[in-house]
């Protein structure tokens, strides 16, 4: 961060994203070819569809483009009820079609948004569904293609140019990767290429940034394969777009590739070399439509997003928003189950997430071997009178968990035990404790009404 | 007494099932008529011979070992049958009739050819197109000329045009063909065949080198009505290899050619299919045609249709545009083939396609065309309001002397007139041969509404059964 603010000087920073997440299907996007090609041996999982043999037909896999609206909902965007593929055109030799199978005019999900840590907001403009490309390999003044991955389903989501800060394009792509997990749908692996970055990079004054005012032009760098390539290719750009600034000179629309021998970017492509990928409507696939009643139906699907479950550890267990961020985006789904299995077997949720987050031995243990430590180290009170105090104090300052109760939420006996334990510093009986508090809510309720 | 080859598929089946003569025979007859008269009539790009032999004699123990209920499990074992070199067919070198694609073998084979394969037919060989079917005489095939089997001097119409050559010069017993927009309708008519173009969506495309997608149907080109629906029948349906092919139900469409009646079908004839400019000949064929509809009890009333003129514009944006896409894989990566080896009129399409697609112009050009094709589309289920089907020429004269469509860069097109709006709104269509102009075929078509195949089927059959255009033959010892 102070790199970043150094390097820029009195400029600011405006940075767009487009990602590419491999979405796991048991088959490929438009083939019934096995989409599980990691390590295969070239050109073993292909046929005449993902080849792009004269007369073969895409027929599109309704598994993908469910998973590609469910990511779409977890990213708040709206799905569009109607939607079709496009195809885009450009004559690469891993591309076997000479056009590639994309969404451009209705994809599946558009106008989304993330909450991001700092505060900020990231826009998303869209989320479309397409094919993945070959993959080249250059072997000895050769050039060598295995269209294993020719046609793997291929979710890409584009955001507004909406970050400020490289911190916020971080966070947002861990946030793109996390989602992706608990949604089951990715791996979002970038070293195994199944998650690429691409970023949309300029500068604009401080003036500008007050008047939400874009720059005029943007440098696109393609092919970002991790966070820390993101990271040196961005303040590569930073450095040599404000010495054009610097010099009067608007620096040109153009691709750039980052070279990590020197540290800094080269043209790839200029905006008059830029493609034109002659979009039109891919007439071997209708125009599909999506009723409310099946759009409903995915919502319903739709599991306990990272973000929901850092808000429910914050409300329910005492945890700091700082504590819930590590157990969930930094320590991922598995740690988080964890956290919970532990907690339900009747330990305190903050003194549990220390543990977890402190205690490196405890990544080994089961859950029953934390919980066996946990409650060997504590002194536990046993004593009723004594937590009988700690009860009431919780009740009195926490009228809305009574209304809650009789409301019928069985959360708000875990929010108060949560409470109680604070209190206690987490040495009281959590059984004796829940035993207590629904004892005393029941008698409240009893009076009240 | 006609010799094998000649007969239809009907006849065929009957003989195969009464053991008059065997599938072997029938195989044999076929290539000896190939041996005797493909030198000239060029109808043929690859020939199987010997796989279609053994084809044969595998039909024929099926039927010396199953007796005669084989046939309701492949109903066309042991028919001979030509195909169009536009579909993949595994093992046997699929070029589309084009350079590109020379020596080109699939390794998988189309749905429509895997169904008659099904069904035990056999395979004589693949027919002679225009390369890629960019054309409508046969003459832009990148190998040779085919030529009309009723005058060498003439072409047999296309793309489809080996196929129609080769069906009526006796070289098979049927064959199949692809239409876009006339590429089954035209060469039938020209070579005095029964075309039958089903509904975009009908048959599956899966296999068939594409041309223009949103409109290419394949379909069958046979000796008579009669046995082009027969052959419909086999190979309709959905297909889960082609997300564009409908899962309307198929009906048994030779089952049902007799279930009609004449008099409560009322049949449209559009001024202005005769406005255009038609040879004299032909529109004195198509007239007699439509006076024997009336005869046989159909009601014919003049209506409104938007002129065909207009489909001209539309199909040709549509159709190059689909056909830049389509084309684009063949990069001269794969195949073996360099791009040099692309033919005049694929490289004018591409040309034209890429730029239509082109940014700035996509509105204008792509965008407007599909506006219109709307248009075209309300038009005609307004016109199915008021009628059952449409009447009208195939072309607009009779077939044209070999050399003349290249004077004309916009030939096709101009031929494939009274074709267009129809295939660009995907409507069935069948062409009959209604007599003869100048000693050369005319042909009348019927255009349906969407999968009313059926109806389309028996009203032709009906007219069929009442005259003897579809038995005349050209003199093919005249060739020589």
């Amino acid at each position: 961060m102070t790199k970043e603010l150094e390097l820029l000087g009195s400029y600011k920073l405006v940075l767009g994203l487009e990602v590419h997440v491999q979405l796991m299907t048991e088959q490929k996007m438009f083939c019934g070819c096995s989409a599980d090609i990691w390590q295969a041996e070239p050109n073993t999982h292909v046929c005449p569809v993902c080849l792009g043999l004269p007369g073969a037909l895409p027929v599109p896999n309704f598994e993908a483009i469910r998973k590609a609206q469910l990511f779409g909902l977890a990213l708040n965007c709206t799905l569009n009820q109607n939607s079709r593929f496009d195809r885009k055109h450009y004559f690469y030799p891993d591309l076997p079609k000479g056009y590639q199978i994309s969404q451009y005019k209705q994809p599946f999900c558009e106008n989304g948004h993330l909450d991001l840590l700092s505060g900020n907001v990231a826009d998303i403009e869209r989320l479309h569904l397409e094919e993945d490309v070959a993959k080249s390999l250059h072997e000895g003044g050769k050039t060598l293609v295995d269209y294993n991955k020719s046609s793997i389903p291929l979710a890409e989501i584009v955001t507004a140019p909406t970050f400020k800060t490289l911190d916020d394009a971080v966070d947002y792509c861990k946030q793109l990767q996390n989602i992706a997990r608990s949604l089951g749908i990715s791996n979002a692996d970038m070293e195994k290429g199944q998650m690429r970055l691409e970023a949309n990079i300029s500068l604009r004054t401080a003036d500008m940034e007050a008047r939400n005012e874009l720059p005029k032009y943007k440098v696109e760098v393609k092919n970002i394969n991790s966070f820390r390539f993101m990271e040196k290719a961005v303040l590569a750009e930073v450095v040599r777009q404000r010495e054009l600034l610097e010099k009067g000179e608007t620096p040109k629309q153009e691709n750039r590739g980052y070279n990590e021998a020197t540290g800094k970017t080269v043209l790839q492509r200029s905006k008059e070399e830029a493609n034109d990928y002659r979009y039109f409507p891919e007439p071997d696939i209708p125009p599909m439509f999506f009723d409310e009643v099946y759009i409903n139906e995915l919502k319903s699907l739709l599991p306990e997003l990272p973000q929901q479950m850092k808000d429910r550890l914050v409300r329910d267990f005492g945890l700091t928003k700082e504590v819930a961020h590590a157990l969930v985006d930094l320590g991922g789904k598995d740690l988080a189950e964890k956290f919970e299995a532990i907690v339900k077997k009747g330990n305190e949720g903050r003194k549990v997430a220390n543990t977890l987050l402190n205690k490196k031995e405890t990544l080994e243990m089961t859950v029953d071997q934390v919980d066996e430590m946990l409650k060997k180290s504590s002194e536990v009170i046993n004593d009723s009178a004594a937590i009988s105090a700690a009860v009431e104090k919780a009740i009195s300052a926490n009228p809305k968990a009574v209304e809650d109760f009789k409301a019928g939420k069985q959360n708000a006996v875990q929010f108060l035990v949560g409470q109680v334990m604070r209190e206690t510093q987490g040495k009281a009986a959590p059984d004796v404790t829940r035993g207590l508090i629904v004892a005393a809510l029941e008698k409240k309720s009893a009076q009240q009404l | 007494m006609k010799q094998l080859n000649e007969l239809t598929i009907i006849e065929a089946l009957e003989g195969l099932k009464q053991k008059t003569f065997t599938s072997v025979a029938l195989t044999q007859a076929c290539f000896e008529q190939i041996e005797k008269y493909d030198d000239v009539v060029k109808a043929f790009v690859t020939l199987v011979k010997d796989r279609a032999l053994a084809e044969a004699e595998e039909a024929d123990l099926l039927i010396n070992s199953h007796g005669p209920e084989i046939f309701e499990e492949k109903p066309l074992l042991g028919i001979p049958y030509a195909c169009k070199d536009n579909y993949s067919t595994k093992g046997v070198q699929t070029t589309a009739s084009s350079n590109m694609l020379k020596g080109y073998i699939p390794p998988y084979e189309s749905t429509v050819t895997q169904k008659l394969k099904d069904a035990g037919a056999v395979m004589l060989g693949k027919t002679n197109m225009d390369a890629f079917a960019h054309g409508s005489s046969t003459e832009t095939s990148d190998f040779f000329k085919t030529i009309n089997p009723w005058n060498k001097n003439k072409v047999p119409g296309g793309s489809s045009g080996g196929s129609a050559s080769a069906v009526m010069s006796d070289m098979c017993i049927f064959s199949t063909g692809s239409e876009t927009a006339g590429s089954i309708r035209g060469p039938a008519a020209w070579c005095g065949a029964s075309g039958f173009k089903p509904t975009y969506g009908r048959v599956s495309r899966y296999g068939v080198v594409a041309m223009a997608s949103s409109t290419d149907s394949p379909g069958p080109i046979a000796k008579t009505i009669e046995d082009a629906s027969y052959v419909l029948k086999i190979i309709a349906g959905k297909d889960p290899l082609d997300a564009t092919s409908s899962p309307t139900e198929v009906e048994d469409y030779f089952a049902n050619l007799n279930n009609i009646d004449l008099s409560k079908i009322k049949i449209g004839k559009p001024k202005s299919y005769f406005e255009i400019e038609l040879e004299p000949g032909v529109r004195e064929k198509v007239e007699q045609a439509i006076e024997k509809f009336k005869e046989l009890g159909a009601q014919i009333v003049e209506m409104d249709l938007l002129s065909p003129k207009y489909s001209i514009g539309v199909y040709t944006i549509l159709q190059r545009s689909e056909v830049s896409s389509n084309l684009a894989r063949l990069d001269g990566i794969r195949y073996g083939n360099d791009r040099t080896n692309f033919g005049f009129e694929s490289k004018k399409r591409i040309m034209l396609g890429t730029y239509t697609l082109s940014a700035g112009y996509y509105d204008a050009y792509y965008s407007k065309a599909q506006k219109v094709r709307t248009l075209i589309v309300d038009d005609f289920n307004k016109a199915f309001n008021e009628v059952d089907m449409i009447i009208g020429p195939t072309m607009p004269c009779v077939a044209l002397n070999l050399g003349d469509p290249e004077k004309s860069p916009m030939f096709g097109e101009l031929m494939d007139v009274l074709a267009e709006p129809s295939a660009i709104a995907g409507l069935p269509g069948i062409s009959i041969p209604c007599g003869l102009s100048d000693n050369m075929p005319v042909g009348v078509q019927l255009i349906g509404k969407h999968f009313d195949e059926n109806k389309l089927g028996a009203v032709a059959y009906a007219f069929q059964k009442a005259t003897d255009y579809h038995l005349n033959k050209p003199n093919l010892e005249g060739l020589k």
